[in-house]
């Protein structure tokens, strides 16, 4: 059994060695330099000695429960960058961007002459137009958010948002055939500038009855904001209506650019006004409230992310608030000594207190950090996902977390040690 | 009270409530401590012994009466201010040592200079001084559950030192130690009494420890029953 056991004990170490022979190296050398030494003479002079030797004594119960809130705040890291990844779609919307789409539904289609009747209106610095492709590569599986766009405007109004180098845009206005696409998605499928590619649609085909087109690709874009989606491709629209079997001069929706967010109600209201009561009718609204919309079809991404996040964070809850109890009451007969001693009451406070709060931010940390991890494995997944990004807004968030569950965990058993009579606690020796 | 006394209680009352019954464990006791006194304290279980030597150590208060120490009333003193009163003029010995396990033995014996304002340096000096003294520089950086019976009740002895209390109080300090180490520990604290002046008052229930003491005074339902029985 011991045999076992020794055994065992050498493949956790083996395993975790990457985590922890670092440390180790850093403590040998504070033996050699002396800075241990140091270290440990300021961390008994704070108190903090005590507090740390009181929370490593029992190294089972502490991984566990460490292991607790790792698991907690590495899902809540994780899921929180999904969120905001989420949310950026909307977030990052311009504030000076209108959508205009067909007032039965935006799948249904709106004339391109709409386009031209649009642009001269008082307010609107450019409009573009966009139509869903419903394009795949290779596999249908493989499906990839293609627009044919007016390539003329297009960059009038998102250039804001999507970099591209000059080169790149001109030689995309050159080619017909030309398709721009996100780093992103040429990262997931392995593209480069120059490669010829072929796209199929899952809605479209071709004059001939073929569903594929072949592209050039020109160019290679990124966004401005490291959280603006690249995951899509833009060709020109000249080459879909021209190449098309059916649907042609028609769009999907207009992307309206205004001179000032102010006058947004005002284009809206044009806009509306001069389609109402036509065969397509529009309605226009601002980037945000369509992204918005889009983003809740999928479901309240929001709460149903917050709901996981809340049941790990009550479950950590339970299981070191019950931890930390239980290791305060173990240890009252130590806190009457220490009280006995000279310690006041207000300090044996901050000592339990400060040990919950050291425990929640150790293996909080360690938690935001495989987070960290997992963020990075994601975005390199060949998966199309948002691209995730530990902020220093998370990290703030997620640090205030830690300080709450280190309070909450730990003001009991702290108000209990503070309130604690040193005869009683001496008599339970 | 002279300027040699160093403890003294006036008609100090103790008593506490058990559901309806009122018990009184001491009624006008009178009691003087002189400095450089080793006082043992006997009697039989129920005495009073262990709630005087609290009363003595401020980590319990009297219901009556004024507590005087070093010239200065203590039994009026808020539970902060006594806290700092223990720090700098109580060392507390206990029968079962009371050492923190998680903390090597210099360690230990630091934690009251934690309480005072001395560097890490001076922190440092003074725990090899006391540690010294009880004979175990060389089990500074042991853990204490690796150390004898004998072995701990020296570290406690040591921290109980180790900030230079004027008072020293042993609750039954020998009561877990076999012979041979209980008269080790009693002659260190004989030692600490004769060439260090150092005032002990030591609670006991074995005749053979109250030998060391200057004097012993026998507690019996809360009163001094004989008094300066051994000069």
């Amino acid at each position: 059994m011991n045999g076992v056991l020794t055994l065992l004990k050498w493949v956790f170490r083996i395993i975790t060695a990457p985590v922890w022979v670092p440390f180790w190296i850093l403590w040998k050398l504070g033996e050699v330099t002396g800075l241990n030494a140091v270290i440990e003479a300021i961390a008994m002079s704070t108190g903090f000695y005590v507090v740390y030797k009181n929370l490593t004594r029992k190294p089972l119960r502490l991984s566990l429960t460490m292991l607790a809130i790792f698991v907690a705040f590495t899902i809540y890291g994780t899921l929180t960058a999904f969120q905001n990844a989420f949310d950026a779609g909307v977030e990052l919307s311009a504030d000076d961007r209108l959508v205009s789409v067909n007032k039965i539904n935006f799948t249904q289609p709106l004339p391109i002459s709409y386009v031209n009747r649009v642009r001269p209106m008082e307010g609107v610095a450019s409009v573009t137009h966009l139509n869903w492709f419903g394009g795949y590569y290779q596999d249908p599986q493989n499906v990839i958010v293609t627009f044919a766009v007016d390539e003329g405007s297009f960059f009038d109004v998102y250039g804001e948002d999507l970099v591209m180098s000059e080169e790149a845009k001109a030689a995309w206005l050159g080619n017909r055939q030309g398709l721009i696409v996100g780093e992103s998605i040429a990262r997931l499928n392995g593209w480069e500038v120059g490669q010829r590619i072929p796209l199929n649609s899952n809605i479209f085909s071709q004059q001939d009855g073929s569903s594929d087109w072949d592209f050039d690709i020109v160019g290679i874009y990124t966004g401005s904001d490291p959280q603006i989606d690249t995951n899509s491709i833009y060709f020109h629209y000249k080459y879909f209506n021209e190449t098309q079997s059916f649907g042609g001069n028609f769009i999907g929706f207009m992307a309206i650019k205004t001179e000032d967010p102010d006058l947004n109600e005002a284009v809206i209201k044009q806009v509306d006004d001069l389609f109402a009561n036509s065969p397509f009718e529009t309605e226009t609204v601002p980037e945000k409230v369509f992204n918005k919309g889009f983003i809740e079809q999928i479901g309240n991404i929001r709460l149903i992310l917050s709901s996981v996040v809340l049941a790990a964070f009550f479950i950590i809850l339970v299981i070191v608030g019950n931890s930390m109890v239980l290791a305060v009451r173990e240890r009252t007969s130590e806190i009457g000594v220490l009280k006995t001693l000279g310690f006041t009451s207000p300090r044996i406070f901050r000592m339990v207190l400060g040990e919950s709060f050291l425990l929640s931010i150790m293996s909080g940390s360690l938690g935001m950090l495989a987070a960290m991890g997992m963020i990075g494995v994601v975005n390199n997944a060949p998966i199309q996902l948002p691209t995730l990004i530990m902020t220093p807004d998370l990290a703030i968030e997620a640090f205030t977390y830690m300080a709450l569950l280190g309070f909450i965990t730990g003001i009991i058993p702290a108000v209990n040690a503070l309130r604690l009579n040193i005869i009683t606690a001496l008599s339970r020796n | 009270m002279t300027d040699e006394t160093l403890y003294s209680l006036q008609k100090v009352s103790k008593g506490f409530v058990k559901g309806k019954e009122k018990i009184t464990i001491f009624d006008g006791l009178d009691m003087s401590i002189e400095k450089g006194d080793f006082l043992a304290i006997m009697g039989p279980s129920g005495s009073g012994k262990t709630t005087l030597l609290n009363m003595l150590g401020g980590v319990d208060q009297p219901t009556g009466g004024e507590v005087w120490f070093d010239g200065s009333r203590v039994d009026k003193l808020s539970e902060g201010n006594l806290a700092k009163w223990r720090a700098n003029n109580i060392g507390f010995i206990f029968q079962f040592y009371n050492l923190m396990p998680m903390l090597n033995a210099a360690k230990n014996v630091e934690l009251p200079l934690l309480l005072t304002n001395l560097n890490s340096k001076q922190r440092k000096k003074s725990v090899e001084a006391a540690l010294e003294l009880v004979g175990l520089s060389d089990r500074a950086k042991h853990m204490t559950n690796e150390m004898s019976g004998g072995q701990q009740q020296r570290v406690a002895i040591a921290r109980a030192i180790v900030s230079d209390p004027k008072l020293l109080l042993c609750d039954e300090p020998t009561g877990d130690l076999d012979r041979a180490t209980a008269d080790e520990i009693l002659e260190m604290l004989q030692l600490l009494n004769r060439e260090f002046g150092k005032t002990i008052v030591m609670v006991t229930h074995d005749p053979a420890a109250a030998k060391y003491a200057k004097r012993t005074l026998h507690l019996d339902k809360g009163e001094f029953v004989e008094k300066d029985l051994v000069a």
